[in-house]
This record gives structure tokens, sequence and C-alpha cells, in this order.
């Protein structure tokens, strides 16, 4: 009955537009396939062309058919820039996701933007850059800026902590800027910071800081390192025998820390975008898809998965119109659109606007606090 | 507060192994070996291949690390001082010749373990620990502030009563002459940086595993801080070394907790600068500076 109600659908559509019956309109999808961030790129592809076949079968956009062109950046910034130049003047591409590293999108994303190309960033998570490049750049990633603040409110009602100290690389962009969110975060929620210690990117030592932190017992630490000493200073932290909760900024997001931790990594809480235990039947399906086609899923599929959503979702926006400026301007409508990330829409900055979650280090794995 | 002077004396004990070997062949010597901090980072990663790789046990894999870093020692002699010596401008040259062969050492390193930073496997060392009141001292602390003293013992008895010690000294003095006397000079200061070496790369493994954390770029923080407690504790004084890696380390720890982090190297150095001004020689240096 349903397959009947779709073909009418589709025929009245045929009909309506009998000139769009054959458009199809091509997305360029350029990954980290080889090289450094292969392991994200391999999830992003998945995730991609799960979409695009989803959204080609169910007739959500009639008399319009996605094509993905794939290509890979070989994790570096001069093949980003010479692919990103062959989706937009030869394959004549309507947009483009990703690249998958920030760096490479800093190189890649003015090509675009100087030929009027739509970019989705899926992964790129630099705070106040990417997006700035130009009003063809759009992004679907949150970035640590808009993680920390909903990681440290689901934390703290979940935990309840009063009183915080923390801990951060004062050397070190990345850091220091995650250590400016986590402190107004804190301030925000009513969240008392009882001290605060800073080391320099080559310290190997914390346990001056950490002692120092410690003696204020603090209800909850933390710490905003890049994964290298975010593992010294689990394993320092719990040899001086601090046993509150730890809470890591964008840094601890990563399998190494656990590797470099070990059973110091135990209950670290970290940040994520993707809340993959969420009962939401999109992000349900989502997970059920992708294991059908042989992937589990990680936060680089569901977002690359979502960019796809939100191309198809401003196609439909602009009226079923495929060009390059039509997306631009169907994204500006794109409003609570629902995706594995939750209700998906964008900023007036152009960065990307959906829940977040916190995950929890249990047996030696990433899980989602509930 | 019992906690902070024990990680002030742990944080110490690594300073003091690290220019314990530094000093030997600059205080003594008048070598400024700039590529110690390498030998420092590769015996660690010595170490760890053979833990790692070779299931050899922490305490036959230590030694083995050691004596690798002593014959890298003599490696760093022969490529980077012994082709300059005699040369008039041979101390600068050397110090130019030894930051190149730093640099070549730490970019072989990254070539081969590459960038990120490798730990050692978990319980290679027992994981107990000792409370003293609110302090808690782990094993690994102890047994490394104990190699750091015994280090320090062994290391002043070779230099005041061995014959290599009479011999070292005797270069040290004057190298000419020692040669006039029968010192094979080249062998004698061969040797110092076989020790010297050995201890730097003692300091390079007990750091990995305390602090968990092996990387091609680990030998660069301590390589300062070892020259300021080479001067801080007086040129060519062994005592004066490890007395002044105790004393950097609790000086470090208790900036951290009095003042705050990060005003620690700059009172750290700041106290270096006041020695120099006020006490040129260090804390246990030679009272009359040594003629050129």
């Amino acid at each position: 009955m349903r397959l009947v109600s779709c073909s009418v659908a589709a025929a009245i559509a045929l009909l309506a537009h009998p000139a769009a019956a054959a458009e199809t309109v091509k997305i360029g999808a350029v990954f980290s396939l080889t090289g450094n961030a292969a392991a994200y790129g391999a999830q992003q592809k998945a995730g991609v062309a799960l979409a695009a076949d989803e959204i080609n079968k169910s007739g959500k956009l009639p008399g319009i058919t996605l094509e993905v062109v794939l290509e890979d950046d070989g994790t570096s910034p001069q093949q980003g820039i010479s692919v990103f130049d062959r989706l937009i003047n030869m394959n004549k591409v309507s947009a483009i996701i990703g690249p998958t590293l920030s760096t490479l999108a800093e190189a890649a994303d003015p090509r675009a933007q100087a030929q009027k190309t739509p970019v989705v960033a899926v992964s790129n998570t630099k705070p106040n850059a990417i997006t700035t490049i130009g009003d063809y750049i759009w992004r679907v990633s949150l970035t640590e800026a808009q993680v920390i603040p909903s990681a440290v409110d689901i934390a703290r009602k979940k935990l309840g902590f009063k009183t915080a100290a923390i801990l951060y690389g004062n050397d070190d962009a990345f850091t220091k800027a995650g250590f400016d969110v986590m402190k107004s975060s804190l301030e925000k929620a009513g969240v008392q910071i009882l001290g605060i210690q800073t080391f320099s990117t080559k310290d190997r030592d914390f346990n001056a800081q950490l002692t120092a932190l410690k003696g204020l017992k603090p209800d909850v630490l933390l710490v905003s390192a890049l994964v290298e000493q975010a593992g010294s200073i689990a394993v320092q932290a719990r040899q001086l025998g601090y046993t509150g909760p730890i809470m890591g900024g964008n840094g601890f997001n990563s399998t190494k820390f656990i590797q470099l931790a070990g059973p110091a990594a135990e209950g670290v809480l970290v940040g994520t975008a993707w809340n993959r235990a969420s009962l939401d039947p999109v992000n349900q399906a989502f997970i059920a898809a992708m294991k059908a086609r042989g992937v589990d899923p990680d936060q680089f599929g569901a977002q690359a998965y979502t960019g796809v959503l939100v191309i198809a979702d401003a196609i439909r926006q602009a009226g079923l119109k495929g060009g390059r400026d039509d997306i631009k301007a169907g994204f500006a409508k794109v409003k609570d659109l629902p995706t594995p990330l939750g209700k998906f829409s964008f900023l007036p900055s152009r960065d990307g606007d959906h829940p977040a979650a916190v995950q929890i280090v249990k047996s030696g794995k990433f899980e989602i606090l509930e | 507060m019992g906690q902070q002077i024990v990680n002030g004396l742990f944080l110490g004990s690594i300073y003091a192994l690290f220019a314990l070997g530094y000093t030997l062949v600059f205080g003594v010597l008048d070598i400024l070996n700039l590529a110690h901090q390498a030998v420092f980072m590769l015996c660690a990663y010595v170490a760890l291949a053979l833990v790692v790789h070779l299931h050899l046990p922490m305490p036959i894999a230590f030694p083995l690390a050691v004596v690798a870093g002593g014959l890298l020692g003599v490696v760093v002699d022969r490529l980077a001082f012994r082709p300059l010596r005699g040369r008039s401008d041979s101390n600068i040259s050397g110090l130019i010749s030894s930051i190149a062969l730093a640099t070549i050492l730490e970019a072989l390193a990254l070539q081969f373990f590459g960038p990120d930073v490798e730990r050692f496997p978990f319980g290679i060392v027992p994981d107990r620990s000792l409370r003293l009141g609110d302090a808690v001292i782990s094993e690994l602390q102890l047994v490394i502030i104990g190699i750091a003293v015994s280090m320090l013992a062994v290391l002043t008895w070779v230099l005041r009563r061995t014959t290599l010690g009479r011999r070292i000294r005797a270069v040290a003095e004057n190298p000419v002459a020692a040669r006039v006397l029968g010192v094979n000079v080249d062998r004698v200061i061969a040797s110092s940086f076989f020790v010297s070496s050995a201890l730097g790369g003692a300091a390079g493994v007990l750091f990995g595993l305390a602090f968990n954390s092996v990387s091609p770029d680990m030998g660069r923080t301590v390589e300062l801080k070892g020259l300021a407690v080479i001067i801080l504790g007086g040129m060519g004084s062994m005592p004066g070394a490890a007395i002044a890696g105790f004393a950097l380390g609790l000086l470090e720890v208790f900036t951290v907790a009095k003042i705050g982090s990060s005003y620690r190297d700059a009172v750290a150095f700041g106290v270096l600068f006041l020695v120099l001004v006020v006490r040129p020689r260090g804390l246990l240096g030679p009272a009359a500076l040594r003629e050129a």
C-alpha cells in the first residue's frame, strides 16, 4: 500500500515537473581515505553512501537523484585542493561534503568559496574557523566551544557537582580555548571553581598541580589537554589518590587516551557530538542500517550521514532545485531536521546546532553516560 | 604539604640523575654535550623495545638500556667531539656539533617510532604504593629516589678514589700535561662519555616509567633544567648537582602549590639568576675559578 502511494506520488511529481524528471544532483564527498586520518574517512564514506541510497529510495526528493562522487584527499592539503578543483570544475558538483580534517578544510574550502560551491563540513571542529572562510561554507560538526557547555551541563545534572577544579595547558591554542569554554560554562552553571592550575605542552610531571588541586577537595576535576598528556594526567591523578570524577575536553575524545591511561581511564567523562545511545527512531534506524552494511558506526559516520540529510533537506527547502545557489539558500531554512545527531538546525554563523552528549569510559570503552 | 615534599623530592631525583651525567662531561671536562638529552630519550625507547618486542622483564631491560646509553655516549664523543678536539675553538664547535647530532638522533627517533607518545605496558613495574600520613609514594618513586642517591655516591667515589677518576680529573685540569704524563686522553674522555651517557640513559628509562610517557621530544623538558642544576650546584661538583637537583624539584613544586603553576619556570630560573649573581660558583662549586 505504502509502495503504491509512493509510486503514485512519484508519478504525480513526474507529471508536475517533466523537466526535472531525470535530474541528477552530484554531491562531492572528499574524505581522508588514505593517510593519517584514514580511520575517520572509512566511517564517513559509509555514512554518506547510506544516506544517499536511503534518500534516493525514499522518494523524499521527487524527480531528483543524488549521485555521490567520492574522492580521497590522502590526508594532504595539496591533494585536498586538487580534488576540490576537480569536483568543482570538471564534475560540476552542486555541493561538497568534507574534507575530514580542519587543516585540510582551511586549505581547500577557499577554492569552493571562490567558485560559489557550497561545502558542508562534517568533521571539522576547530572553533571560530572553517565557516568564517565564507558564506558558502556550512558546518554540521559541533565545535569544542559547543560540546563542552552541554557536556558540563549534562554531567552536572547526573553527578550533581557544586565545586570544580581545572587543570589546563596554557601554551597551546586548542587547550587554552578548551579551558576558556570550561571556565565560562562552569560559571554559567553556578559551579564554584576552587582552583585553576596550568602546565606546558612539554610537561610530563603533573604531580605538583594535581596535589594542589586535590587538596582543595573539588567535586569534579576538569582537564583541558592534548591526548599525549591527558593519559599521564589521569594516571598521576589516580596515583595521588584522587578518586572523584575527571572530565576531559576534546583531547580526551580518542581511544589513544584509554590506551595511555589504562585502568586510570575508567570513569573519565568526555563530551561528544553524537549520542549513540539515543532512542530516537532516526538514530536507531541509522545504527541498524549501518550495521546491516557491516559497519559499526561512530561519531564520524553519524555526522557524515547527517551531512547528506542536510543537503537533501536544503534541496527540498529550495523547491526541489539542486543548483549550487539553491542549496546554499536552502541551508538557511533547515530547521529541526530529524537526524541521528538529534534535531538539527544551523546557527546564524552557519555552524551546526544540535544536542551534545557525555561519554564515560567503562571497561576500556567509551559509553554514553545515561 | 607532605605530598608536595614527596613530589618535589621525586622530581628532583629525576633532575639530579640527568644532571649527574651532564656535569661529568660539562663541569669536569668542560665539554657541553647537548646530545645528552637525545641519549636520554633513545634509552627510554631501547628499554621500551626490549620490554615490548623481546618481552624482557624490567630488571633485565633496564641495565641493558643503560649499557646501550653508555655505548651511545661513546658514539656521540667519536662523531661530535673527537674530530674537533685540539682546535682552538673546540668548545663552541663541539657544542654546535652536539646540537646537530641531537637533532639528527631526534629526527631518527621520529622516523622510527613516530611522533606519538608511547608508554610502557601496564604492570611492568609493580603498582604498589606506600602511605605516609596524607602523602602517597609509589614503590617506583622510592626506587628512583634511591637510584639517584646511590648513583651520586658511586660517581663521587669513582671520581675521588679510583684510577679512572684521577685520570678524569687530570685531563680536566690540563689535557696536555695529562698526555705528557702518559694518560690516554681520548680514552679517558670516551670513558667519561660512557659513564655520563649511561647515567643519562638510566634517567631516561626511569623518566619514561615514572610519567608513563616516551616520546621523541621527551628530553627537551629536562635539558634546560639539567643545565640549570649543574650551574646551581657548582660546576663539576657531583654532590652539588644532586643537591641542586632536589632543590630545583622542591622549588618548582612549591611554586606551583603556593604561587601558581604559570610562574613555575619563571621562579625556578629567577632563583638560578640570583644564585649566579650572588654566588657565582654555585652551591658547592670550587672556591676559586680555574684559570682558562
